[in-house]
This record gives structure tokens, sequence and C-alpha cells, in this order.
């Protein structure tokens, strides 16, 4: 498990490599390159004031030409130009291609989310798949602009210091060495301790905010029952938990700075004790360069050089945590990429046709009213038949999931132009009925025709737009009160858009709000009452103007008043069209063409009012307050 | 502002003191190091002599240790001092947010509430961490390494002074261009955020109406502008350590040019080679500190608009409080609204509620009626003060209401709202909201009253079945009895629900009803429903329009003499539409 773990860890950095690589091949060798210059440039800053420090000594007990000293500070300052430019370059560069990675990642993961089955956002939160967008992408960027930067430019610097530790003297830099372990064995105990207590913390984090949004959203209630001091004692126990593990996880990591470096100090009080008595017992110095006497200069420069060790690997090894956090994250990220798309394997399309006197019809690009399915067969032809809007259910069994089937043996037949009803208790399987007529979820035994057209072979798109719904929840979307009827139809004109909300009977609010219809809702219109959603939603509805339609409790919060003219409205838009009714209220769907009385996924009754009166079975319970719709 | 953030701070205010103190030894002895580090070179590895390089080595080791010490413990501190400061802050805001009226928690989004105590206040509190640690480390620094480069060399200290205040500008300008970018781009973040957060919500709508593209492009172009303004942002950011380094090695080059100059020209004996070499690390740490410095300020800077928010939560003033003297004791049920009038907003000129005269007496019950948007919930709202009338007198128990204990009147006035919540954990225990002291005997009896006993039991754990957060596991209509009963158990004077059965079938509702009825004819009953057949044997049936009573009076009063009222009885009385027929 854990090894499976790690993979899945390799290959998230791989992808995200990938991503890298795939647009910027050029950049990233000139970063690359680019970082290489800085790292050289600033590394060799200790080495040249070394050497100018000899060469000091070279003047004052040799006579030698003050020249000398300019010579070298001109080239020290050519390779520190060098250097800015390099790593303000690199900086740019950087900026580029990390930010042209995330708004790849960014829009394929949008894009792929907009493909995934409804079943996907059944079976994870909205919180949840959020957090792939906030967290896990701002924690993906840190490392992209930060961590991974940094960690090339420290080890660069780290290998750099090295080997020119090693050009000066090996002793010295076995000293090195040994501090290195030293700080490595360091910074695991500490950081794991830090970790510990950091992962607690996000713990506690999760349960107070978890706490805080469920009490400010019952706030209202909190205030009606006056709880309002069990609340605070609530929220302060948390709250006490929460600061007592942030405290212990900031302590361990605000400590792991002064370790480090005043390990830095030790190791450079070390570094001259030794270089000292190198220096006075004169030992031969043994470096790359080969055997010599090591000097004053080279002592100097070697503790600079140590200095500058230090610094880059309490670097890296901070960079480490959030290279962990960013690889989790982007997992998640993936996770959602490769889970596997609606799958569309259909090909009657939907068209617009214009009907001449003998009924031929004709396929035509602009909206005529008039749908037909275009039909394309196997020997090469294609008929075009018209959308009467028939819809027939043989023998469908269909369950969320393969081991609970929750609809059995549902058969029904919508004739064209029928209002169809569903009744039964919640969870009795109304609204799954009406979803796999638009196929937001595949049957798992049985048939679904359209006009005779098994719905698997016709294009989900095309299927959809011929079906109308309106969904108990609103979901409305930020924008004007045009823009959100107009979703329902992007070509719709003004005129279009006023005479769908008159007919939703929304005109008369919607004149009412501040701007009118071009009143920015916002948070899925949270300055409207739930009916006024409702209203917004039918209207929407309207102006699509889908041949067959389906109303899912479409208008629960809306007065039987209002809820009236309504329904004559959508009669009279509907007339002649299927339309599919899920309501609680027995009397909105009385007068339905055929009402389906559903129990735990099965159709017990079906027929008109009337007969369902006569038939005195479930209905006529239902509709005399014998039984309870719960 | 800051003032308001500080009170905050409290029994930390020691903690915080202690890490800037600690902070300050850390950084003499840092300065103090490099200074024997010279001398360590200087009298030391240049003379040859081991037992003053022992000397000095022990001094050192010694100082690093103490620096040690210190750096841990200012950073002990400064984690118990942020970490409280944040606790305290995250509690002055709850507790302040459980004092407001509906007034003022209308003003909020539930979601912008909880980001202000959750993200606002880390973000203040990173601020604070920097603030106390590194706010006092870099000025100090910065001095304390100025000082001594000056009294190594008066010309090496003034090339540092004048460097210092250009790195700084550079940096500040840095900040300004950068500042109002960020600002761009944390709000085209919320603009995504909130797309996603859409797109989520609203899959199926998404789906039905096959809007995948639109919304795709939506988002594409959401996401191209954060590209380009956060890029530019970065843009102006990847200027900062090109800005650095130009300073740190100009500044290293004029040290090394005029040091070598000096020390050739005077036979080094008013600056030799060591000192030089410590001349180096200062100017290392004086333009460290003054980055490091100018990080705070972008912190700081990042945290301003945090900080703003979170003030804003602490400077709400509750729009309804207890009086003076308040009255502790709800006589009867008894209502009257004197010539009421109600706006949202305080203007005059868009009152939802227009001169509402009505008495209603102790144990009557009250149907209201009206259509979408006519007040119902408003009306009802001001009798136990969730807002306060803009004019006119609402009495309880012929009293103001404006008179009593806040606490006293809501426990005598038991609103069953229309939005209603329960808290995840068990039934039991949502229950006892209602009055906390509740025995099983008496909880069974409010259920069976709001006829939940029934549902309940079938429950494998009856009353200790566990609720999910927002009350997911139970039905519509469970719900809404669970809400009755709760309300019920505090044994209200006066009882109000707010749509509160739509949910319930018209058997189950008659029946509450009835045991209402029969088993509380004492407490004033106040129901709106949508169904009339839920409110027709009130006593008396109000019919609301656009904030103004319409018509009241008994059922068959009103078919009599209201035409809305018989037109909304026969439409949803009469058998059979047989319109389509």
């Amino acid at each position: 498990m854990p090894k499976e773990k790690s993979n899945k860890k390799s290959n998230s950095a791989k992808r995200i490599l990938h991503y890298i690589f795939k647009s910027h091949k050029i950049q990233i060798a000139l970063v690359f390159i680019l970082i290489i210059i800085a790292s050289v440039s600033s590394v060799s800053s200790a080495l040249f004031t070394g050497e100018i420090i000899d060469y000091i000594g070279k003047i004052m007990k040799e006579g030698a030409e003050f020249s000398g000293i300019i010579t070298r500070i001109t080239i020290m300052a050519i390779v520190f130009g060098a250097g800015i430019i390099a790593s303000f370059l690199y900086n740019l560069i950087m900026v580029y291609i990390s930010q042209g990675v995330l708004k790849d990642i960014r829009d394929e993961m949008f894009a792929k989310m907009q493909k995934l089955p409804v079943k996907y956002f059944d079976t994870h939160t909205h919180g949840d798949i959020m957090s792939r967008y906030t967290n896990d992408t701002d924690s993906l960027e840190q490392m992209l602009c930060q961590s991974i930067p940094q960690i090339i430019s420290s080890v660069l610097t780290i290998l750099f210091v090295f080997a020119f530790m090693l050009s000066i003297s090996i002793y010295l830099t076995l000293v090195i060495i040994f501090f290195l372990i030293f700080m490595m064995l360091i910074t695991k105990t500490i950081g794991g301790k830090s970790r510990k207590y950091f992962i607690a913390q996000q713990v506690s984090v999760g349960k107070t905010t978890g706490y805080i949004e469920e009490m400010i959203n019952g706030q209202k209630v909190i205030k009606v029952f006056n709880h309002e001091q069990q609340n605070k004692d609530g929220f302060d126990k948390l709250n006490e938990e929460l600061c007592f593990n942030a405290t212990k996880a900031n302590k361990y990591a605000n400590i792991f700075m002064p370790i480090m470096q005043n390990l830095g100090h030790l190791q450079y009080v070390v570094i001259a004790i030794i270089g000292g008595l190198l220096a006075i017992f004169g030992v031969n110095n043994i470096s790359l360069t080969g055997l010599s006497v090591i000097t004053l200069g080279n002592i100097v420069s070697f503790m600079g050089l140590s200095r500058q060790f230090t610094m880059p690997i309490s670097q890296v090894s901070q960079q480490v945590n959030s290279i962990i956090l960013a690889l989790a994250g982007a997992e998640r990220i993936f996770e959602m990429m490769d889970t596997p798309a609606e799958t569309d394997e259909g090909y009657v399309t939907l068209i617009n046709v214009e009907k001449d006197e003998e009924g031929n019809l004709t396929e035509v690009e602009h909206r005529t009213n008039i749908w037909a399915w275009k039909h394309p067969h196997h020997d090469g032809t294609t008929t075009i038949h018209e959308l009467k809007g028939d819809v027939r259910f043989f023998d469908v069994d269909f369950g969320y999931d393969k081991e609970k089937i929750v609809l059995h043996d549902v058969s029904l037949y919508a004739k064209p132009g029928h209002k169809i009803a569903f009744v039964g208790a919640t969870g009795a399987g109304k609204t799954t009925i009406t979803n796999l007529i638009n196929r937001f979820y595949d049957i798992a035994d049985g048939k679904i025709r359209y006009d005779g057209i098994n719905i698997n072979k016709i294009k989900k798109d095309d299927l959809r737009k011929s079906i109308g719904i309106v969904l108990q929840d609103t979901n409305l979307f930020t924008g004007t009160v045009k823009e959100n009827i107009r979703y329902g139809n992007l070509a719709a004109t003004d005129e279009q858009v006023f005479e769908a909300a008159k007919l939703a009977n929304a005109d008369d609010f919607i004149q009412r709000l501040p701007q009118g219809y071009d009143t920015m809702l916002e948070s899925d219109g949270a300055n409207l009452s739930q009916g006024q959603r409702q209203l917004l939603s039918i209207a929407r509805a309207a102006i699509a103007n889908a041949p067959v339609m389906i109303l899912d409790e479409a208008t629960s919060s809306i007065d039987t008043h209002t809820e009236k003219l309504v329904q004559d409205g959508m009669d009279a838009l509907m007339h002649g069209r299927t339309v599919f009714v899920i309501a609680h209220r027995l009397s909105t769907v009385q007068n339905s063409n055929v009402i389906m009385v559903l129990d735990h996924g099965r159709i017990i009754e079906k027929g008109s009012h009337d007969d369902l009166i006569k038939l005195k079975g479930k209905y006529y319970q239902l509709y005399t307050g014998k039984l309870e719709l719960d | 502002m800051i003032k308001k953030l500080a009170r905050s701070i409290r029994e930390y205010k020691t903690s915080s003191i202690l890490t800037a103190l600690f902070v300050s030894f850390e950084v003499v002895l840092e300065i103090l190091i490099p200074l024997l580090m010279a001398e360590l070179i200087n009298q030391g590895i240049e003379q040859g002599q081991m037992s003053v390089i022992l000397k000095f080595g022990f001094i050192l080791i010694g100082m690093a240790i103490m620096s040690f010490i210190f750096g841990a413990l200012s950073g002990n501190f400064c984690a118990k001092a942020s970490s409280g400061f944040a606790k305290n802050l995250r509690k002055d805001m709850f507790h302040k947010i459980q004092s407001y009226s509906f007034y003022n928690i209308d003003k909020f989004s539930p979601a912008s509430l909880v980001t202000r105590i959750t993200t606002d206040v880390n973000y203040v509190q990173m601020a604070y961490q920097m603030i106390i640690r590194v706010a006092v480390r870099s000025p100090l620094m910065l001095i304390f390494a100025m000082v001594s480069t000056f009294i190594i060399n008066v010309k090496m200290g003034l090339i540092l002074l004048i460097a210092s205040p250009l790195l700084l500008t550079g940096l500040l300008l840095i900040l300004r261009f950068v500042h109002p970018q960020f600002k761009k781009v944390v709000k085209e973040y919320d603009d995504l955020n909130n797309t996603v957060q859409e797109n989520v919500r609203a899959t199926r709508v998404v789906k039905a109406y096959v809007r995948e593209d639109y919304e795709i492009e939506k988002f594409g172009k959401i996401s191209d502008q954060i590209y380009k303004d956060y890029s530019k942002a970065r843009k102006i950011l990847a200027f900062n350590s090109p800005l650095m380094q130009l300073a740190i090695y100009s500044c290293m080059i004029l040290i090394c040019y005029f040091g070598a100059k000096i020390i050739v020209d005077t036979g080094g004996t008013t600056l030799n080679v060591g000192e030089l070499q410590t001349l180096f690390q200062y100017t290392m740490q004086i333009l460290m500190s003054l980055m490091l410095f100018s990080m705070v300020i972008i912190n700081i800077a990042i945290s301003r608009a945090s900080a703003q928010r979170i003030v804003e939560i602490l400077d709400e003033t509750p729009n309804i409080s207890n009086p003076e003297n308040p009255i502790t004791k709800v006589n009867s049920g008894d209502i009257e609204f004197k010539n009421v009038s109600f706006s949202y907003t305080d203007d005059i000129s868009k009152l939802c509620l227009k001169d509402i005269n009505l008495k209603i007496k102790s144990g009557e019950t009250i149907g209201i009626l009206g259509g979408t948007g006519s007040s119902k919930s408003t009306l009802i709202s001001l009798i136990p003060r969730l807002y306060d009338a803009t004019s006119g007198k609402v009495l309880v128990g012929k009293k103001d209401v404006k008179d009593y204990n806040l606490e006293t009147l809501r426990d005598s006035v038991a609103v069953v709202l229309q939005k209603n919540v329960l808290f995840s954990g068990t039934i039991k225990e949502n229950l006892k909201w209602g009055n906390p002291n509740a025995s099983d005997k008496e909880i069974e009896r409010v259920c069976k009253l709001a006829c939940a006993d029934e549902f309940i039991e079938n429950f494998p754990n009856k009353y200790e079945t566990y609720i999910e957060q927002g009350g997911t596991n139970v039905s519509g209509g469970q719900k809404q009895r669970l809400c009755i009963a709760r309300a019920l158990l505090k044994k209200p004077k006066i009882l109000i629900l707010d749509d509160s059965t739509s949910a319930v079938d018209t058997k189950t509702d008659s029946m509450i009803r009835r045991a209402f009825k029969e088993e509380i004819p004492k407490t004033t009953k106040i129901i709106i429903a949508q169904r009339v057949t839920s409110i027709m044997d009130a006593d008396k049936i109000i019919l609301l329009d656009g904030g103004k009573i319409v018509a009241m009076g008994t059922h068959s009063q009103l078919l009599k003499t209201s035409e809305v009222y018989k037109d909304i009885y026969t439409s949803q009385t009469k058998k059979g539409g047989k319109k389509d027929a």
C-alpha cells in the first residue's frame, strides 16, 4: 500500500514535469542554464573576496601593483553583472512557465469536469471538488513558482560551493561533510515532530471550520432558541484545541532556523580552528588543484563558503515539505482528470426542419420549433422523422450502484402531448425516472425508446436539448436576471426573455427589482426568495422551448395562486408536447393524463385522476388524506 | 483599525513582548559574532596564534549557544503569542456574531462570515508573527550593523548608508506596483472559484441545457485573465531578487575597492584585512534585513484587507439589545400590533409592512395567508423581536416587546422558521435545544404532539439517531416535524409556525393542528401556510398582500367578504382539474 502511494506520487511528479516540458521545452533549458550562471556568480563572490584579500597581502608584503586589484574587481563586477541578469531572466521565464502550466491544468480540469457523469458529483462533496481548484492548485502554484526554482538553485549552489571547497582544501571539506550529516539528522527529527503537529493542526482547523460553518448557517435558529451561550462554549473548546496544536506546530517550525543558523556559526568556528592549526603547523594542504600550503586567503575564502553552504541546505529542507504537499494536491487533481468521462456513443442527431404541405421534412439551420431526428443507417442512407415526444420505458431496472437496484421493472409510455405525473414518497424513485430520460444516469436493464429510437443511439447533447427540465433546486448563475433567463436559449432576443418571464409570472417581481431585468444575481440568487428563484428557473426553461419538458417539483415553493397562473402559462406553451411532472401537492398533478404512483422503485398504480380515485388504492388514500406522503 | 485588533492580544501580551525581547538579544549576538570572527582572523589566524584562535573560538561557541537559546525562546514565545492572538481574534469574532440581530446577520453572507473567521484570521496571524519577530529584528539588525560599520570605518559606513535607502525605495516601488495587481488577481480568483462552485452545484442544469462548452468558455476567459494579471504581478516581483543582488554586489565591489585602497594607503592601520571581511558580512546583513523588512511590508499589505474585514465584524453593533431594567416575565400570549410599519433597509419608501393594526388574544389560533413576497414572515418576525418595527409598536403580553429581556421574550415566543436547520448530533440533542433540562418523557410528549414519535421510533436508534449536518438524512417532512417538536419543548406562550408543515401531508398536518388545540389550548398559535386547509379552522385568518392586511376574519366570514380568499379556496379544494380533458 505505501509503495503504491509513493508510485502515485512519482507519477504525479512525472505528469507535472510533462506539463512543464510539453510547451516550454526551450524555456526550461534556458532557465536551467541561467540558474547555473546565477549560482556560479553568487558562489564566486566568496572566492573573489578571498582573492582580493590575498592580493592586498601581496601588495603590502611583496609590493605588487594596485592595478591588480582593479583588474580583479572588474572581473568580479562582470561576473556579478552576469549573475544579476541571469537571475532576473530566469525569474521572468519561470513566471510564464509556471503560470502557463497552472492555466493549462486549470482549463483542462474544468473542461474535464464538465464531461464527468452526474454520478461523480453525487459521490464527491462540493467542498471536495472545490478544494482541487483552490487548495490543491494553490499548493501546486507554490511549488512551481517558489519551490522548484529555489531547489534547483540551492542544489546547484550546494554543488558549486562543494566543488570550490574541494578546490581549496579537502580536509576542511571533510569538516563540512560532518556538519552536513548532523544538520540532516536534525532536520529529520525536528521535521518529523513538526509535521506531526502540523497534521494535528490541520485536523483541528477542519473541525473548527466545520463547526463555524454549521453554526453560522444556523445562526438565526440559534437566536430563536437563545442558544448563544452553548454555542460559544462549543466553539471555545475547539478553538482552544486548535490554538494548542498550532502553538506546538509553529514552535518546532520556529526553532528550526535558529538551530541551523547557529550550527552554521559553530561550523565557522570549527573551521577557523582547524584551518588555523593547518596553517600554523604548515600542514600540506590537499586540494583538487594539488598539494600546496594553505594561505590566509584560502581560509578566509573557505569560511565565506561555509556560510554560503548553510543557507541553501536549510532552504532545501524547508521546501521539501511544500513539495510533498503539492504532490498530494497534484494527485487529487489528476485523480479527477483521470475519472472516465460520460460516454456517448449516440449518432442520431436533433435538427430543426420545415414542413411543406405534403408533410415532407427538410432540414434547416434556423429555429423553426419543428424538430426532427436525423438517423443515419448502416447502409449509408439517412432518414429524417419528426420528433413527436413519445417516450417509452420497457422493463427498466436501475441502481446508483450495481448492488442496490432502486427502480424495478418500470414500464411506461408517454404519448405525444400527454402530461405524465409521478407521485410517491420521498425516495420512491420519481426524480430517478426523469433522470434516466435525459441520461444523467444509464439504466442497468431494459430499454428506453424516444420516438421509437433507443435513447442510447441519440447523441447525448441532442437528447438533452430536446428535453427541457426544471429542477427543485433552482441553481441560478452569477449574472443579470436577463442572462439567467437567456441561459435556456443563448440566441434569445430581449423580447423573448420578457415573454418567457411573463409566461412564468416572474415579470412582476423582476420589474420591482432595483435594476429590473439587469439586476445582478449573486451566490445562487441569495437576494431572491425561494419562490422567486423557482419562477426564474421556469422562465429559463420556457425560453428553451424544448419539445419535451420535465418539471421536478418546479413549483414547490410558489404559493398556490401563483402556481396556478404559472401552470396555465406552461400548459399553453407545452400544448401538444409531452410533459413529465413531479409534485408533492396533488392539486398540481390532478389534471395529468396519466398519474403514476410509485412506491419503493415500482409503479404500483397508473391511470388518470378519476381512474385512480375509482380504484380506491394508494392514490385514493393519499388524496383523501388517509396516507402520509413522506 | 490596529487598535481594535490589538485588543484581542490580551493574555498574550507578555509572550509578544518576550518574543521581541529575545529577538533583540539574538540580534545583538548576531552582530557581535561577526565582530569576534574578525578578531579571530586578525589576531588569531593572521598572527598564527593558536591560543588566540582557541580563545575566540570558545567565546564564539558560547555566543552561538546563547544565540541558539535566545532564538529558540523567541521562536517559542512567538508561536504562543501568534497562535494565541489568532485564537482570541476568532473567539472575539464568533462571540460577537452571537450577539448579532437578524438585521446584522442579513448584512453578511454566511460564506463571508466563515472566510473572515478562518482565512482572514490566518493572514492576520501570519502578519502578526512577522511583526513581532522580523519587524523587530530587521530594523535592529540594520541599526546595529550600520553603527558597527561606522565604528570600523566611516567611509565604508557611508557606502552602506547611501545604498540602504536606495534599495528600500526600490523594494517599496516594486510593492507599490505589485499591490494593485495582486488585489485585482484576488478578485479574479473569487470569480474563478465562484464559477467553479456554481458549476459543481448546477451540474444537472448545465448538462440539461447542454451548456458545457459555454461554461468552459466562460471559465477559460477568467482563467486567461488570471494568467495575464498574475503573470504581470509576478513579473513585477521578479525584479525583487535582481534588485537585491544589484545592491549587495555593488556595495561589495565598492567596499572591495575602497577597502583595498585604504588598507594599502595606510599600511593596514585604519583598516585591516579581518575588518574588511567583517564589512562584507555586515553588508550582507544590512541588505538582507532590508529585504526581510520589505517582506514584512508585503505581508502587512496582504493582510490589511483581511484585517479590515475582521474589524468590520467586531465593529458591527447589534441593533437589537436588552433594554435597561428589562421585564423578565411574559404574562400572557396576547399580541398587539399598533400602526406597525417595517422596512429592512430603514428606507421609508421601501416598506415591507404598512400600517399593520392587529389584536390577538391569548390562546387564539391565527392563520396567515398571502402570495410569494407578501411579507408574511416579516410580520411574525417582529413578535419575538427578531427585527424592530420601523415605526409603530408591537406588544406581547400587553407590554412593548422592546421592554422585555430578549431571552425571556424569545423563550416565550417560539418560532419555527421557514428556513429551518437541524444540527449535527442526535435527535435528542437537537430537541433539547428547546429545553436543555427536558426529561425523556417530555421529549416523547412533544414528539407525539408534532406527530414525530412514529418515525423516530422506526429508526433503529430511535431518539439517539444521529442527524447529519443540515439534517440531510431525514426527509423534508420529518425535518419539519422535528423542528416543531423542538419549539414545543420550550413550552412557549406564543407558537409561530412559518410555513412549517409544507412538506407534511394533509392528514398529519391536521393531526398536528388537532393536537395543538387539545394539548396546548392556552398557547397563542400563529400559522403561516400556503394550504388553505392548514388554516381554515383558525379563530382568525389574515390575508396579506404587498405588506398590508387586505382581509381578516374567520373562514366563513372571509368566504363571503373576500374575493381573493374565495379564489384561493376554490382553486385549492375544487376536485378534479378538467381543463385538459
